[in-house]
């Protein structure tokens, strides 16, 4: 352990993956899959596990768990199983099954992969993720998924960003709904059969863990009140994403961290939790009333031209009116190459560069505009209003409805929002986070696309996660069970249930003048402003400073009204509300300590002459793993107590990919 | 654009299940034509919250209209005004000086929780009787292994997009689930993988159906009216041409 850096973290011994067998990238899958210990069929019925979350990645494995024969309980805080948010996933599902003949292999989808992921994500899970993804089509395909076909009967594919060929399936706007329905289905299925139990309106509150492994959950449910402890062998969490942290993304309303951030309390480290995508193509902000952005689909670029104007003094006038000659299509003229196609990230940037110079669109939002086109007139002309109705109609009717302009006469105006988190609760290559019996699927975890995600890549790993990784290592696990039974009334158990009913009592108890939402907004205000786009070394200080005072605030001055033994919206509100207050800080502090800039994480002190991300390799090639600090409590700082983070660093080996410098030009 | 609006609410309150529960009537002002319906509650919401009364309790998650979480009955109308889901009404559907009553979801078959939040869990219920396929991971032939015809698939699509609200059940005169379970039918009984299943299916889905205490199809149509993903009523007679040959030809 060293000295505290900048005063606000130390550093640890490196953490290292363990689990990945030596040899050649593309054998690597095959033999840990052979190497990891079996369960006899006989018993895997005595051996159980608790799975949070019910998305492509936590109801698929509960689904897979299930079929094999183990004792699964499954959580969700929705209503349902089938609402989770990977419902809301649009565009597509990619897989390297080369359907279209245009040079695609599982290596180039892991090449696209990595270098879209800016060289910062770990190889050898995502050779295995491009490995497993045809697999995935072939089980969708089989549980009825109607991905988009031709006339010929066979499956459709269409392109996305930042990459050159068309792997993409998906079934109109709608291809998270149906691969989620189609996990739910199969996951029905099995709470039919009697393998799983499902728990729906249940939060998670508190990990448990017994001799060392994390052995059953806290849960609230959220409908009684009740404070529940449920026990199993092992628990997976599949919570996913942290980008409500900001308040206003394109997460569902109850997206949260909590579940993730008491594990981390307990020991879980937290993998890159700065790296954020902002996602290029999501309906401006409109006024304050605003609870949650809307994302148009990525697959939009394929056909819309985005500009702006070239010059300050059009940026009012109607957009119909600008001649061609006076417009901006500022991608395809810095990125001849990918045009509209580019990755996520520098999409993004662009955007935000020409708003800043002053060429935004729409509305004032202070001294800007924020807003650039997405035009289909073209598109219209070449393709007919019936072609692209039929391929993007549910989106056009969508931003209408939103909006209230015709998208067909006038182009649309997008901007940035946060959409998702590629950091996440570090794991080994069997999905398995530094406690033991703690595994993490999907968005939850980090593992996959290093500093930003490639487009209809987060539904691939889901159900790579859920359907084929996760069972087939947690096995290796369970097989060294079942575990001693644990009572009910163990200390370990009595200390989680304990913390869990006093901070709900004190979260009522405080009593004081602002609202939950108040202080989410104000969090995610500090948050887009310093740790969002663009970050610079004296932003983020004061950044962290903001934060740690708004937290101070929060546990002196909110107010949750209403008690704990019934549906009470304001308290679950006020426990996520809490943890992202924690959070917030953390990814600060790994963006501070970050000085390079890679994929989503744009350091200012740290650009190319032309203004590109300029990475580091040489001090930063490196996965950042944060343990908790815990801190004393302060009894002028009521509320949970926060010490500083050790940061644990896990190099980043390159075998099979050359390092290079990304360009889409 | 056009200026704040000024609304009178009766909205439903119910403490819990037992609770008899009763319409209160608030004012709001100032409420922007572009907030959504759910973003004008919210603004209530915060109201409440100042005066130290407790907030309505309502479901929503995605806010995107995909989801299926929220639901309200907006002046009688499922989902309100518009053919959307309800977190998708735009305040400019309504007019300023307007009188909006907002319930719940009515149906035996789905027990309001608290307030405006009902419990829709006889849904997963009908889909665990029957509403797959069985097919476990691993098994699965290669994807393009079974083409399907364009026409088919597109109705299958068609079926496939149901988000499972409930706005069908609530609009309907019987609270009858037969939109929400011919979606289903018809999605899995257009494709070639949903063949082998077909007939049993139908026959667990119906039964589950029933049991649930939702009422029968006397074709009013109101259901296909309230949906927001626009499921054609024909799907309801999907169902029930399966049903009959299910029972004629397989003994039910």
């Amino acid at each position: 352990m060293t000295e505290l850096i900048h005063g606000m973290y130390a550093e640890g011994a490196p953490v290292v993956d363990t689990k990945a067998p030596a040899g050649p990238i593309d054998k690597k899958w095959t033999k840990r899959k052979f190497e990891a210990s079996l369960v006899n069929p006989a018993n895997r019925r005595k051996l159980s596990v608790i799975i949070v979350g019910t998305g492509l990645a936590g109801g698929a494995a509960a689904a897979t768990l299930g079929e094999a024969g183990y004792h699964v309980k499954s959580f969700c805080y929705q209503d349902s199983p089938r609402r989770a948010h990977s419902i809301a996933a649009q565009g597509g599902i990619n897989a390297a099954k080369n359907y279209k003949e245009d040079g695609d292999s599982t290596y180039r989808l892991f090449y696209d992969t990595v270098k879209g992921g800016d060289y910062r994500a770990r190889e050898t899970n995502v050779y295995r993720l491009a490995e497993v993804s045809a697999n995935i089509i072939d089980q969708c395909v089989a549980q009825g998924v109607p991905f988009a076909r031709e006339y010929g009967g066979l499956l459709d594919n269409r392109s996305f960003g930042g990459v050159q060929v068309s792997r993409t399936f998906y079934a109109r706007g709608q291809t998270g709904q149906q691969l989620l329905i189609g996990a739910y289905q199969a996951l029905e299925r099995q709470v039919s059969a009697g393998t799983v139990e499902q728990f729906v309106r249940h939060e998670m509150l508190e990990l448990i863990i017994e001799d060392g492994r994390a052995r059953g959950i806290v849960a609230r449910d959220l409908v009684t009140g009740e404070i529940e402890t449920h026990l199993a062998d092992a628990v997976v969490l599949a919570s996913g994403g942290y980008g409500n942290v900001f308040f206003l993304s394109t997460n569902a309303m109850g997206s949260n961290v909590t579940a993730s951030w008491r594990a981390h309390r307990k020991g879980a480290y937290f993998g890159n939790p700065c790296y954020t995508q902002i996602h290029p193509t999501c309906i401006p902000v409109s006024g304050d009333h605003q609870s949650k952005l809307t994302l148009m689909s990525e697959s939009l670029r394929n056909d819309g031209r985005i500009w702006v104007p070239k010059r300050r003094e059009d940026c009012d006038k109607d957009p119909r009116q600008i001649p061609e000659a006076d417009r901006d299509y500022y991608l395809e003229r810095i990125y001849p190459a990918f045009g509209n196609l580019v990755p996520r990230d520098i999409a993004s940037r662009q955007a935000k560069n020409v708003c800043d110079e002053g060429r935004g669109v729409g509305p004032m939002v202070g001294d800007f505009r924020r807003g650039v086109y997405l035009d289909f007139s073209e598109a219209i002309e070449r393709l007919g209003k019936a072609a692209v109705e039929a391929k993007y109609g549910n989106l056009f009717d969508m931003y209408a409805r939103i909006t209230g302009e015709n998208p067909y006469e006038v182009p649309m105006r997008i901007y940035p929002a946060v959409h998702y988190t590629m950091g996440g609760l570090w794991v080994d290559y069997d999905l398995q986070s530094s406690i033991p019996g703690l595994f993490v699927t999907g968005e939850a975890n980090f593992s996959d696309h290093g500093a930003n995600r490639l487009g209809a890549s987060a539904l691939m790993q889901g159900l790579a996660d859920g359907y084929f990784v996760l069972p087939n290592t947690i096995r290796d696990y369970l097989a060294k069970g079942p575990f001693p039974k644990i009572d009910a009334h163990a200390p370990s158990v009595m200390a989680a249930r304990a913390s869990v009913e006093e901070r709900t009592a004190r979260l009522l108890a405080v009593n004081g003048q602002r609202s939950v939402d108040s202080f989410h907004k104000e969090l995610g205000h500090i948050m887009w402003e310093y740790c969002g786009m663009e970050r610079t070394e004296t932003g983020l200080l004061k950044a962290i400073d903001l934060i740690r005072g708004l937290r101070a605030e929060f546990w002196r001055n909110v107010k949750v009204l209403g008690s704990a033994d019934t549906l009470n919206q304001s308290l679950e509100k006020a426990g996520r509300v809490a943890d992202f207050l924690e959070l917030g800080e953390l990814m600060c502090i790994d963006a501070l300590h970050r000085a390079e800039s890679c994929g989503g994480h744009f350091r200012a002190e740290s650009q190319t002459e032309d203004g590109e991300a300029l990475r580091h390799d040489d001090q930063f090639l490196y996965v950042a793993a944060w343990e908790f600090g815990a801190g004393t409590p302060d009894p002028n700082q009521p509320g949970d107590s926060m010490g500083a983070p050790v940061l644990h660093k896990e190099d980043l080996v390159y075998e099979a990919i050359e390092l290079k410098q990304r360009s889409y030009k | 654009m056009s200026g704040g609006m000024n609304l009178t609410l009766r909205i439903w309150r119910q403490d819990g299940p037992s609770d008899r529960g009763h319409l209160k009537t608030y004012e709001v002002s100032d409420i922007s034509p572009d907030m959504s319906f759910l973003e004008m509650l919210d603004v209530l919401n915060e109201q409440l919250n100042a005066k130290g009364e407790e907030p309505i309790a309502f479901d929503s998650d995605c806010r995107e209209g995909i989801c299926g979480m929220c639901g309200l009955m907006i002046s009688g109308d499922a989902h309100g005004p518009e053919k959307t889901t309800t977190c998708q009404l735009h305040m400019r559907s309504f007019k300023n000086g307007e009188t909006i009553t907002i319930e719940p979801w009515r149906a035996d078959a789905f027990p309001v929780i608290k307030d405006l939040v009902v419990n829709r869990s006889a849904f997963d219920r009908i889909i665990q009787a029957g509403g797959f396929i069985s097919v476990n991971t691993g098994s699965a032939p290669e994807a393009n292994a079974a083409p399907v015809p364009k026409p088919k698939a597109d109705r299958a699509f068609q079926a496939a997009e149901c988000i499972g609200c409930g706005a069908c059940v609530a609009a309907c005169p019987n609270a009858a689930g037969m939109l929400f379970m011919g979606a289903k039918i018809t999605h899995l009984g257009e494709l070639p993988q949903g063949q082998p299943e077909r007939w049993m299916r139908v026959v667990k889905m119906v039964a589950q159906h029933d049991a649930e205490g939702f009422g029968g199809c006397t074709n009013t149509g109101a259901c296909t009216v309230a949906c927001p993903k626009g499921i054609p009523q024909d799907v309801i007679s999907t169902l029930n041409k399966d049903l009959r040959y299910a029972m004629t030809h397989h003994g039910g």
